[in-house]
């Protein structure tokens, strides 16, 4: 038996999952004492980067909950919840942190019994990983990075533009009228993940010490050709520039 | 400047103190930055723990409040009131939930629950430090109410919000209103027909100039907020809409029919009370000697609650077939005539001759259904013997039950129901009408089984309730909205795609703002904004974020 204890922090909605967790306590029913919770009014108020923000900061889980799909009390806020989730899971599958760490569900103010559930569940899904590689004082550097560089490629204009417009380009289409389908869609979310990640991973590098592509390639695990081409994106974002040459050898800095 | 925080914990009697060590508590609350000061009480919310927040906030000269106790969705708003008499805005007010969910859920890990108490504590402080005054907008209210079901006490609910001049739609799945009174015969405690008390109602319902009836007609969804709800009602003639201020549940609620408990539904001869009421009505009880079994179906781990009215129905229907010379036997576990008038009707059936008998809850009657009759045998402890009696006809006293729509209900009009289905009040005793969720009431038997009286107590009382806002034309609505930087905003218009209110607009310059009167708060914009220019009152990214970090240190 593990006495690992894990810290987990739950973001609930007011009207569904809050409501549904004190009905929990009026009934006496009795769960694990690891969630701490967030009060939000609508779980679409929850961004991929306050959890990767948490993830970063050393929390072992985190727990999205909403209103059951139709019952959103605020019509459609549990949708974008759950194409932010979504997006979340691509970053996080990008950081090599255990997709089990983060959950996301819908509890309705009715349902005490099932939030106390979910609470065990998670609780003991997050114990079965073990304790977050991101702990100080000797967290794991290379996830660390990682968790940085998602958490930056998710408050960032690019995916948040894209998951924000994702609902209507899906569902109505843009202001042409055209349609995306989810498949394609999804095609373009991936690619710009990767892109973002990367990118963002790269600045972070930069942000510590001048480097040169083929020691970021090296250490990042990526063709140094592919690792030139985030460079030169982020030259054209003025984020990064050449600082000296050593030996015919650029050295990039962060601006 | 620096915040001075307060911070009052709650050890609400034993409720929070028995599981979480509240003095630990309050010694550790001193030690978190910006908090000035720090106390326990014996109950926060009382006049006595108000007060003591007045007091504190002046002679400690508090910007902040924080209390530590139940739940925001009960109680946020007495001590936001407070917050305010005392001079501070009620936005600068926070809680932490360390009742129903941490001391009530955590109840055999005393030491744990402390230490998460610690915890919510310190969450609630972050947040605390970085809140910020706001003001309130008004908005209009419509004044008129809706009703959903037409028995009892929907119909005289409906009566007493119209004669306040609102208008009202009863909404009633039924063909007829009517509810379950329909199928009564007399009612107790005074054995006037049913048909005297129901008739006059309807004829005043359906005849009153600002009430509207909508019958065999089903709720298909309800959207928006006190003052201002959008209803879709599935008539026979498709689906109609209406705007209401305030929702009154009226549902009611079934009776139990035990197929299968003691030979119900096998043996023709085995009825429940209800149907005995009918066959009272008709006239027909063709039987000489008749058994009642109390608690058939409740009390029982299935449905542990006692349906409160089943004794005194008992009680009546045993007099009234008396009176047309039967003979009766009630078998009960405890019998619940309680109050002034059921006592004495117990009183007059043991005068006239009704036989009570006791039985266990783990030794139940048994049934035989034999030609001549039902033999019915069942152990006595009081006389420590098995009794023996054949009757004619079995009459079963079986509980009330939620209606069976009443989960899909509930999740369309977002109020709680509970453990045993039926509606939920937002407190037991402070708010027994209201749910939390504002300008939704609930009254009647489908809030728990009651009588005629307390129904239409009720009844009355939610009809005050939801009358209230409408008298006042206008409520506040929260300051808990957002607002847009426009030296941010980029003028994408994503934030304008995902509002479900349309709360944004683009202004002249191909900017976005905020329509203050429209927005519901829920923050999905500021949550989606790409530029992150938009900010959430009350629930900004900075405040979420103090939140979240403050869980994760240690104490």
């Amino acid at each position: 038996m593990s006495t690992f204890e894990p810290n987990i922090v739950g973001f609930l909605c007011n009207w569904c999952s809050y409501a549904g967790a004190d009905l929990a306590g009026v009934s006496r029913i009795q769960y694990p004492t690891n969630m701490r919770v967030i009060k939000v009014m609508c779980s679409g108020r929850v961004e991929p980067g306050m959890v990767l923000e948490l993830l970063e900061a050393g929390a072992d889980g985190v727990m999205v909950t909403g209103c059951h799909i139709g019952d959103c009390h605020y019509i459609s806020g549990n949708l974008h919840t759950k194409r932010k989730f979504a997006l979340l899971q691509r970053l996080l599958a990008k950081t090599g942190l255990e997709p089990q760490r983060i959950r996301l569900e819908w509890n309705s103010a009715a349902e005490g019994q099932r939030f106390a559930n979910l609470v065990k569940e998670f609780t003991e899904q997050v114990r079965a990983v073990g304790p977050t590689p991101l702990k100080a004082p000797t967290p794991d550097a290379a996830k660390l990075l990682n968790t940085r560089a998602a958490l930056a490629a998710a408050d960032g204009f690019r995916l948040r533009a894209l998951v924000g417009k994702e609902e209507k380009l899906v569902t109505e289409g843009n202001v042409y009228g055209d349609k995306v389908a989810q498949d394609e869609f999804t095609e373009a979310m991936d690619e710009a993940v990767e892109t973002e990640f990367q990118v963002h991973r790269i600045h972070i590098m930069l942000q510590e010490r001048p480097r040169s592509v083929k020691d970021m390639a090296k250490q990042l695990g990526l063709q140094p050709k592919a690792v030139l081409g985030y460079v030169v994106a982020l030259r054209q974002r003025g984020w990064v520039d050449v600082k000296e040459a050593v030996e015919g050898t650029p050295l990039y800095a962060a601006q | 400047m620096a915040p001075r925080i307060g911070v009052f914990i709650c050890r609400c009697g034993i409720n929070i103190a028995a599981y979480v060590d509240v003095p630990k508590v309050v010694e550790y609350a001193k030690t978190l930055p910006g908090v000035a000061y720090a106390e326990e009480n014996m109950y926060t919310c009382s006049s006595d723990g108000l007060n003591k927040i007045k007091e504190a906030i002046k002679k400690h000269n508090l910007d902040r409040v924080v209390v530590a106790s139940c739940t925001p969705r009960t109680h946020e708003p007495l001590f936001q009131a407070t917050c305010e008499e005392a001079g501070v805005n009620k936005y600068l007010f926070e809680m932490a939930n360390i009742r129903d969910q941490c001391s009530w859920v955590h109840m055999r890990e005393p030491e744990k629950a402390t230490k998460k108490a610690k915890d919510l504590i310190r969450m609630a402080v972050a947040k605390a430090a970085l809140l910020e005054p706001d003001d309130e907008p008004e908005i209009d209210v419509i004044p008129s109410t809706l009703v959903i079901g037409g028995g009892v006490s929907g119909m005289r609910a409906a009566l007493s919000v119209a004669d306040q001049g609102f208008d009202v739609t009863i909404v009633e799945k039924e063909p007829a209103l009517g509810g379950k009174l329909r199928g009564f015969d007399s009612l107790f405690p005074h054995k006037q027909k049913a048909s005297e008390v129901l008739e006059p109602l309807i004829e005043k319902v359906t005849t009153h100039p600002r009430i509207r009836v909508l019958t065999e007609s089903r709720l298909k969804s309800v959207y928006g907020f006190i003052g201002n709800f959008d209803i879709g009602v599935e008539t026979g003639k498709g689906v109609e809409t209406l705007k209401v201020g305030t929702i009154i549940v009226a549902v009611g609620a079934e009776v139990l029919k035990p197929r299968g408990l003691y030979l119900y539904g096998e043996d023709p001869r085995v009825v429940t009370q209800s149907e005995l009421e009918q066959l009272l009505h008709t006239g027909s009880v063709n039987a000489e000697k008749i058994v009642m079994i109390q608690c058939s179906g409740s009390r029982s781990a299935e449905r542990p609650y006692c349906s409160r009215i089943c004794c005194n129905e008992a009680v009546k229907n045993a007099l009234n077939v008396t009176e047309k010379g039967k003979e009766v036997y009630i078998l009960y576990r405890d019998l619940q005539t309680y109050g002034i008038h059921y006592s004495r009707l117990e009183q007059e059936a043991k005068r006239k001759g009704i036989r009570f008998l006791k039985y266990q809850a783990d030794k139940p009657p048994t049934i035989t259904a034999e030609p001549n009759g039902l033999k019915v045998s069942v152990y006595s402890p009081t006389v420590n013997e098995t009794v023996e009696v054949t009757a004619n006809m079995l009459v079963l006293s079986t509980p009330l039950v939620p209606v069976s729509d009443a989960k899909e209900l509930s999740q369309m009009l977002k109020v709680p129901l509970d453990s045993n289905g039926f509606f939920m009040e937002a407190h037991v005793k402070l708010r027994p009408i209201d749910f939390a969720t504002d300008g939704i009431f609930v009254c009647g038997t489908a809030h728990s089984p009651k009588d005629i009286g307390e129904s239409v107590a009720q009844a009355l009382g939610v009809a005050s309730r939801a009358s209230i806002p409408m008298a006042k034309k206008r409520v506040r609505t929260a300051a808990i909205m957002s607002q847009v930087d426009q030296t941010r905003c980029s003028g994408c218009g994503t934030c304008i795609d995902v509002c479900p209110y349309n709360a944004l607009r683009k202004n002249e310059k191909g900017l976005a703002e905020t329509i203050a009167a429209v927005c519901k708060g829920c923050g999905v914009c500021g949550a989606t904004c790409p530029e992150k220019a938009i900010t959430m009152h009350h629930f900004t990214d900075e405040q979420i974020q103090a939140q979240g970090l403050a869980a994760l240190e240690e104490d």
